[in-house]
């Protein structure tokens, strides 16, 4: 047993290797190979062609927002256009529908005036052959009533004078 | 020897997996041979050409799952140099994405069984720990000269505890390095032998079911761990930047 262990501390050297002095020539020579590698690496190749891509996709993408905020802008005044076209048109609608609505009117006004006119003419014609008529019936009457007072008085035996019948008729008619 | 003895002798080191070995055999280790540390750092390379460089290769506008992941991994760290340091602090940018990216891919990939974890290694850490120090340290009195000590003169505080904290200030500056390193290796090495104890505990076949559930459990956890430390270590990093480029408080 105790062999054992002293083969395994001969074999493992004096403690942790980490401490073994005589290895660090050596790993201090290949450290700084790899680190001047790493970096020469890093800094001709990696590092500017990662930031190049970086600062091309930043710029990409700006001027997408750039051309996407135009091309809202172009919408908005395009929407802006067709709004004011719109209004317009319903304006020159509403104007010609009115136009047209006082050009019906004016005919219209026109058009009742005449007939207006023409009623008051036939009315004023008819009401003077009503009273033409009216008068000429009176007449009829009235000689009607002399005619038949003459016949009455003389089948009631008198002698009718003609005149003082007339008289007397026109007399009873105007009463 | 293979075989768990009754008196406790299980045959398993945890340390074990953090040895350093020459990669094509022999005993010498010089500061040129390849070793397991060289081949998982290359392995860290390849890890982050992968991410950063294979995914974004069509640099597609809309991107794809993998140029996701690295433009992720792009702004995840360029807004955390942005936010803590300011906007004077970009151009170090490409210095605290390499620390990043390293740290990532070193710790993901001592989770593969087998693997070595060479950020385990209090070697590469403090590499790491003490060039941000030193650099920033640097930085810092050549942005600010000698204003850069009002970093330790804590003006908003009464006059008689300005010395003390001027001192407290001072060696709390100086430990920054080893905590920065210690903290990352440490955290590494822990989790890994954590994990290799369970596995050993595996062997016996009594207390099996809990060990292979602990080796999940802790497995669990490492992944976290590892990004986690990686995060850390960078933005500690991006704290001390900012330290050095407006020291005053």
């Amino acid at each position: 047993m105790a062999t054992e262990a002293t083969d395994v501390v001969e074999k493992a050297g004096p403690g942790m290797p980490q401490l073994d002095f005589s290895t660090f020539p050596n790993q201090i020579f290949w450290l700084v190979l790899t680190l001047i590698a790493i970096y020469l690496i890093l800094s001709r190749v990696a590092l500017p062609r990662i930031g190049a891509v970086l600062a091309e996709r930043q710029g990409t993408i700006t001027n997408d927002i750039a051309k996407a905020e135009e091309l809202k802008q172009q919408a908005v005044e395009a929407e802006e256009a067709y709004n004011r076209a719109l209004a317009e048109a319903r304006a020159e609608a509403q104007r010609i529908a009115a136009e047209a609505r006082a050009e019906i009117q004016a005919d219209l006004d026109a058009a009742i005036a005449k007939a207006d006119a023409e009623i008051a003419a036939k009315a004023a014609e008819s009401e003077k052959a009503i009273a033409d008529i009216r008068a000429g019936a009176l007449e009829s009457v009235r000689d009607v009533a002399k005619d038949t007072a003459a016949e009455i008085v003389a089948a009631l035996g008198g002698k009718a004078d003609a005149k003082t019948v007339a008289a007397a008729v026109d007399a009873r008619v105007k009463g | 020897m293979a075989t768990p003895a009754e008196g406790g002798g299980l045959a398993f080191d945890p340390m074990k997996q953090f040895e350093v070995k020459p990669l094509f055999g022999g005993d010498v280790i010089n500061w040129y041979t390849p070793t397991n540390v060289t081949l998982w750092l290359f392995l860290a390379i390849l890890a982050v050409t992968a991410l950063m460089v294979l995914t974004t290769s069509k640099r597609a506008m809309v991107p794809t799952r993998g140029q996701s992941m690295a433009e992720l991994a792009y702004g995840f760290v360029y807004k955390m140099v942005e936010d803590v340091t300011g906007k004077d602090g970009i151009k170090y940018f490409p210095y605290i994405m390499t620390l990043f990216l390293f740290i990532l891919m070193a710790n993901f990939l001592g989770l593969i069984p087998m693997s070595f974890t060479t950020t385990s290694h209090i070697a590469v850490t403090a590499v790491m720990g003490f060039g941000v120090f030193i650099a920033v340290t640097i930085l810092g009195f050549v942005k600010n000269g000698a204003s850069f000590l009002s970093l330790f003169w804590v003006s908003s505080a009464p006059l008689a505890l300005r010395p003390i904290l001027a001192i407290i200030e001072l060696i709390s500056y100086f430990v920054r390095p080893v905590s920065h390193s210690i903290r990352l290796a440490g955290n590494m090495m822990a989790g890994h032998a954590v994990l290799k104890v369970f596995a050993g505990f595996a062997q016996v076949a009594a207390i099996a079911p809990i060990a292979i559930f602990g080796v999940i459990a802790i497995y669990g956890l490492e992944v976290l761990v590892s990004a986690i430390q990686a995060y850390v270590f960078t933005i500690l990093t991006c704290v001390y930047l900012k330290d050095a480029l407006h020291p005053h408080h």
